[in-house]
């Protein structure tokens, strides 16, 4: 069976997205939306990263293969950064790295950022919607997907 | 004099003047139309160095992985000084332990071309004389002209005369402002991802993971490669897909801001993976979002160790 028949056999499939958000803000960020109680999708799985340099394309490509529909990269803005400068550079690498995804074929929308304060409560609950809807339009990922070991249905 | 009489002089020069342990050149290969990197250490070998329109490989590369403690010389076309001048801005090598004759070059024959035009019957042998090869087999002989057999990365060439040296070999060679090097990654872009997607995974296809294309390159000088690590292992060594489009997508990553497009890589390649459709890509994006060209300056601070306030972020949410 491969996979797209696998994937049609899904019914009322909801998209896994990894978010690696950044301590400082967008993780605060979350957890402000959380407080605030306002409803956003249950599709993202969070993962605390402490700024968004920390975030290595590594990580991004390895969700991708485990069976990822969807990527979201989040810190924060541009000169908030807790390490100053940690963002900027993140910047050029989530650039370059984007280009070559959606190069080689990995439709757009499956790997975001954002850049979110922990004063934006709302602006996360709205990126983690429109994150959502996009993946789900895309349909499940068959992209760079490992055959084996990982995709457990 | 010609360019050969000249290398062998300033290598026989530095040698004799205690300058250099080594000099890193080019000799004559065992079949025709090839050449072979040649270490010369005693002033008397110094005759076995040559220079001709097959000395493709990126000599940078050796100057990476020998384990030399003194000054080292190194003949180094356009390609080859714009590698040694990564290396020394990435701290590989200092500028005053390496000895650079430079050769302007004209741009180097593309072997298979030749074969295709010959119709894949073997070459016995082949001269070269004033821009053209005379090659002879078994039952044919020909002649062409080496402007019409370069290599793809020689046509785009913009760093024909080394941006880098201590003594240049030969006059300087004009170069090219007429050409458009991203012409066909502008072309590809154009298709729909799904065309695109099916390129590169019949491309790679093919790979065989001999990671010759990482270990020709005088990028790749990691003491311990991505693709090797264990603890952990990030990705799979594989032949499924994902594997093998990761390990290409990650390599050329490491190559942003540093590729020079000497096409070493491509040429490595056993099994002949269009490895230019990538490394000319993250090249191109480099130019136009940073402005930035590898290997022409010893200033200018590379692209991914540096950033701008205003860097273009227009994808970020
Ligand atoms: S990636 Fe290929 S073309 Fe670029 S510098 Fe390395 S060997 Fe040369
Ligand atoms: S592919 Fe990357 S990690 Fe591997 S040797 Fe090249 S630069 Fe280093
Ligand atoms: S040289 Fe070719 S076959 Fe070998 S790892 Fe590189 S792309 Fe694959
Ligand atoms: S600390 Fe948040 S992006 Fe650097």
């Amino acid at each position: 069976m491969n996979l797209d028949e696998v994937d049609s056999k899904i019914e009322n499939w909801e998209p896994k997205i990894i978010a690696f958000l950044c301590n400082w803000c967008s993780y605060a960020g979350a957890d402000l939306a959380g407080i605030s109680r306002i409803q956003y999708p249950p599709n993202v799985r969070v993962i605390r990263v402490p700024c968004s340099g920390r975030v290595d394309p590594f990580f991004i490509i390895k969700s991708l293969q485990a069976g990822a529909d969807g990527v979201l990269v989040s810190g924060c803005h541009p000169g908030d950064c807790h390490y100053l400068t940690g963002n900027y550079f993140a910047r050029r690498r989530f650039t370059i790295l984007k280009n070559i995804l959606e190069y080689i074929g990995i439709e757009e929308g499956r790997v975001n950022f954002s850049w979110v304060s922990a004063a934006e409560g709302e602006k996360f609950a709205t990126v983690i919607k429109e994150v959502t809807e996009s993946v789900k339009a895309l349909g499940p990922a068959k992209r760079l997907i490992k055959r084996f070991n990982y995709r457990k249905l | 004099m010609e360019i050969v009489e000249r290398i062998r002089e300033e290598a026989r020069k530095a040698l004799e003047e205690k300058k250099v342990e080594l000099i890193i050149g080019f000799e004559e290969g065992s079949l025709p139309l090839r050449t072979t990197p040649a270490f010369i250490k005693s002033i008397d070998a110094v005759e076995r160095l040559i220079w001709n329109a097959t000395c493709e490989n990126n000599l940078a590369n050796y100057l990476l992985r020998l384990k030399i403690k003194g000054k080292v010389g190194i003949v180094a076309k356009g390609c080859d000084a714009r590698s040694i001048i990564n290396a020394i801005k990435e701290r590989q090598i200092e500028r005053d332990m390496v000895f650079i004759i430079g050769v302007p070059c004209t741009g180097m024959v593309d072997r298979k071309g030749i074969k295709e035009r010959f119709d894949e019957a073997e070459i016995l042998e082949a001269i070269e004389v004033n821009g053209q090869i005379k090659v002879k087999g078994e039952r044919f002989e020909g002649s062409f002209n080496i402007s019409d057999f370069l290599y793809d990365s020689c046509k785009t060439c913009t760093q024909k005369t080394p941006s880098l040296y201590d003594v240049i070999v030969g006059d300087e060679v004009k170069e090219r402002e007429d050409v458009d090097e991203f012409r066909e990654i502008r072309e590809f872009e154009k298709k729909s991802p799904d065309e695109r997607w099916a390129y590169f995974t019949r491309e790679i296809e093919s790979c065989i993971r001999c990671y010759a294309c990482r270990n020709v390159c005088p990028l790749c000088y990691c003491k311990e490669c991505f693709i090797d690590q264990s603890r952990p292992q990030w990705f799979g060594r594989s032949i499924d897909e994902s594997d093998r489009m990761i390990f290409h997508i990650i390599r050329v990553f490491h190559t942003a801001g540093r590729c020079v497009d000497c096409g070493a890589c491509e040429r490595a390649c056993p099994m002949g993976i269009d490895l230019r459709k990538l490394t000319k890509k993250v090249e191109k994006d480099v130019v136009e979002l940073y402005n930035y060209k590898a290997g022409i300056d010893l200033e200018t601070v590379p692209p991914l160790a540096t950033y701008k306030e205003d860097d273009p972020q227009e994808f970020i949410k």
